[in-house]
């Protein structure tokens, strides 16, 4: 009798695990403590991507803030760059197994992780005031704000060798037709003038994506209806413009010979040593560079993508990520986790970060000042700031963004596809990820 | 859910009954259950719920019913067709290259040669190294400037291609990797074949005067048929839900030249793309089998007929 009664109970337990399994129940806060701990101070975990810099950079700060007070005990954890961190912090959200306190991109990519359902709401929080308001948007939904920036604004435009330009007696363009002058100058001296790196597909981007201020410019309302599925990249004349300059570059011979199989790596390497002069590139890789070459970082400077109309000239911005707070933290966690937001938001903050990381731009942190001794291209990219000319990116100011934007631009600088067929293509990626989100009109 | 609990409480009704047929059996029908429960958790119920989500647009967060979206969307999809193209291609050409391949080593490795259980163990050896692991040796190995097999190309004076970065050649350099790894399992399976057959044809055929070549064909070849379809079922199957290589070579890239349907399906879900991927997998699982059941009752009916 009593084996067969052991018996009933472990099937009946293990047809018990079967509805848990399917339905993903969550556990809630799982793994937290509860404020039950012997020592006075609440442990929270703040999550971060694993990339060397980020990771310098939340350790230094959450070492300084631990130090500073005896309240929160906070731990960095790491998660995967890309896509897979993506998936990642989605489960996690979803399964309410996030950590206290984690950082995120913010704009479209924040959009897609649900806020309103998934994150605790910050607008009514004291150190939302030191935020600047460029910012507040991108981590904004429904009304309400929802995280503090973390890190540096940066410039989508070009890294370009000084040296070089000053041999030549170059001068940063202002036009796309400048731009390819200088570029014909660059290859008669011999020098692979714009270098482009499609073995790290994403780099492939940056003449599309980077060329969004001189569209806005031309275009005011194209943000607003390419969300609603009005405006197309395949028939909107400024749109249209960065696939084609990407053609250009690679028909006209002036890309670097082995653009097919360089890494980001290899690009900063050829404009530090010379051989390459012109980068489109993120101003953020100047860290990169930083780390290669301290020497030889002042050698490298930025200027904005051009496009037809000097007077319109100016900067395609992007913002620093946020630091969030999901549902699942409560009670003593959230106070703690709101603690860490509120030391996140001061310059004493911002200072670690410069100490620690290369700072890429200018911090969006009221009272946070750059000091004198920056890299060259960031002094260049605050310019843009400093005399309002610049703009904010495309995945600021819409929730769609195609994800085969980057193979097709690999395509169409590799001269296997041109650039019509190209924005065509993506604008058939854009209408599928717009069906995804479930926006209206499409 | 019923579909789960099914074959647990039928596999417990079957104890008993089973019990009266064979008297002896010492072991209940019970001992089922842990392998039922885990085939059902981890491969039913998966299985079944992807034919669901396949209808629905999918976001982690909420599901909402769309019918047959997905599947319209995915044949619509542009890397679609070269997906498929070079899905074939890239099966086709592995799987033919490891029975050419697998049985000639097969047969040199059965033969009396010196130091054949070294070389039986170096052919065998790529199998048991991890995909990925391979995939970034013989990436940095076929890189176009720096990698060792351009360099050793070029002390014979000749200006080796851009294996990977090629959009010609991607797809096959990876193909030929991919043979490189697998062709010692088709070896083994050879080996296993060749050796099975009984001395008394061959002795019989020397008896006839055979030569090697009409021993190779009319006794070798056609008495190793078991291993030849296993091997093409096989390497086909692999062939076609190839991924792990591929993805760890080149990506799909450049652009989408490379991409095969497992890589198609995979750049959806790493979108976000859940439904949708979901539907290419379900669409991948048609396939392989509308391909594979066919292929597998030919070869099986060539075989009784030898």
């Amino acid at each position: 009798m009593k084996t067969t009664f052991l018996r009933r109970s472990a099937i009946c337990a293990a047809l018990a695990m079967l509805p848990l399994s399917m339905s993903g129940c969550s556990a809630g806060s799982l793994g937290s403590s509860d404020g039950s701990g012997s020592s006075g101070a609440t442990e929270i975990t703040f999550l971060v991507d694993n990339a060397p810099s980020t990771l310098l950079g939340a350790e230094a700060l959450v070492e300084d803030f631990n130090a500073s007070q005896d309240d929160v005990e906070v731990t960095v954890e790491t998660r995967p760059q890309g896509g897979e961190g993506d998936n990642l912090v989605k489960t996690r959200l979803q399964t309410g197994t996030m950590d206290d306190v984690f950082a995120y991109n913010a704009g479209s990519l924040f959009q897609q992780i649900a806020p309103e359902e998934t994150l605790t709401p910050l607008t009514d929080q004291p150190y939302m005031e030191q935020v600047d308001d460029s910012f507040v948007p991108q981590v904004s939904a429904g009304g309400e704000v929802y995280g503090v920036p973390y890190g540096t604004a940066f410039g989508g435009g070009v890294l370009y060798n000084k040296k070089i330009y000053e041999q030549l007696g170059l001068e940063v363009p202002k036009t796309w037709a400048e731009f390819i002058a200088n570029s014909e100058a660059i290859e008669a001296a011999g020098i692979a003038p714009v270098i482009q790196t499609y073995q790290d597909t994403w780099t492939s981007q940056l003449l599309v994506l980077g060329d969004f201020h001189n569209v806005a410019a031309a275009n005011p309302s194209f943000a607003e209806d390419y969300t609603a599925g009005e405006a197309k990249y395949a028939t909107d004349p400024a749109a249209i413009k960065g696939f084609e300059h990407t053609q250009q570059i690679h028909e006209q011979g002036l890309q670097n010979s082995d653009f097919a199989s360089a890494k980001v790596e290899d690009g900063i390497r050829m404009l530090l040593d010379g051989t390459g002069a012109q980068y489109p590139m993120l101003s953020s890789m100047v860290a990169t560079a930083m780390s290669i070459a301290p020497d030889k970082i002042d050698d490298i400077g930025f200027f904005a993508l051009p496009g037809d109309d000097p007077a319109t000239y100016g900067l395609t911005a992007w913002f620093p990520g946020g630091v969030y707070v999901p549902k699942s933290t409560t009670g003593d966690e959230f106070e703690a986790a709101n603690q860490f937001l509120a030391y996140l938001a001061t310059p004493t903050a911002c200072d670690i970060l410069t100490e620690t990381t290369v700072p890429t731009g200018p911090y969006l942190i009221e009272g946070c000042e750059l000091p004198e001794d920056v890299p060259q291209v960031t002094k260049d990219v605050s310019a843009y700031f400093e005399n309002d000319q610049q703009s904010p990116a495309l995945e600021y100011l819409s929730p769609i963004k195609g994800p085969a934007l980057e193979q097709i631009l690999v395509e169409v600088g590799s001269g296997i596809r041109p650039a019509q067929e190209a924005a065509e293509l993506y604008d058939q990626d854009v209408e599928k990820q717009a069906r995804q989100l479930g926006l209206e009109g499409w | 859910m019923a579909t789960t609990l099914r074959p647990a409480t039928s596999t417990s009704t079957a104890g008993p009954a089973r019990g009266r047929g064979k008297r002896h059996s010492p072991y209940p029908g019970w001992f089922y259950l842990p392998a039922a429960v885990v085939y059902g958790v981890l491969f039913l119920v998966p299985t079944f719920a992807s034919f669901y989500f396949a209808l629905t647009r999918w976001t982690i967060f909420d599901s909402e019913f769309i019918g047959l979206a997905n599947f319209v969307q995915f044949f619509q999809e542009p890397a679609l067709v070269k997906g498929f193209t070079n899905t074939f291609v890239y099966a086709v050409v592995t799987s033919g290259a490891k029975v050419v391949l697998g049985l000639g080593l097969g047969m040199l490795l059965t033969s009396q040669i010196v130091g054949r259980g070294y070389l039986r163990a170096v052919v065998f050896f790529p199998v048991l190294v991890s995909s990925v692991g391979v995939g970034i040796t013989f990436q940095v190995l076929m890189h176009p400037s720096r990698g060792a097999i351009n360099s050793a190309l070029g002390v014979f004076g000749i200006d080796g291609p851009g294996w990977l970065v090629d959009p010609q050649l991607a797809l096959l350099s990876v193909a030929l990797v991919d043979v490189w790894k697998g062709v010692g399992l088709a070896t083994l399976i050879y080996m296993a074949g060749i050796v099975s057959i009984p001395k008394e044809y061959y002795e019989a055929a020397k008896v006839d005067g055979a030569g090697s070549w009409t021993l190779f064909r009319n006794v070798i070849f056609p008495l190793s048929w078991p291993a030849t379809s296993t091997v093409i079922t096989l390497s086909l199957i692999g062939g076609l839900r190839s991924f792990d290589l591929i993805w760890a070579m080149t990506r799909g890239g450049p652009g989408f030249t490379s991409d095969v349907i497992a890589s198609v399906i995979y750049k959806q879900y790493q979108a976000g793309f859940y439904g949708l991927s979901t539907a290419g997998n379900v669409i991948l699982f048609l396939a392989v089998t509308a391909l594979v059941l066919p292929l597998t009752r030919f070869l099986a009916r060539k075989e009784v007929e030898l």
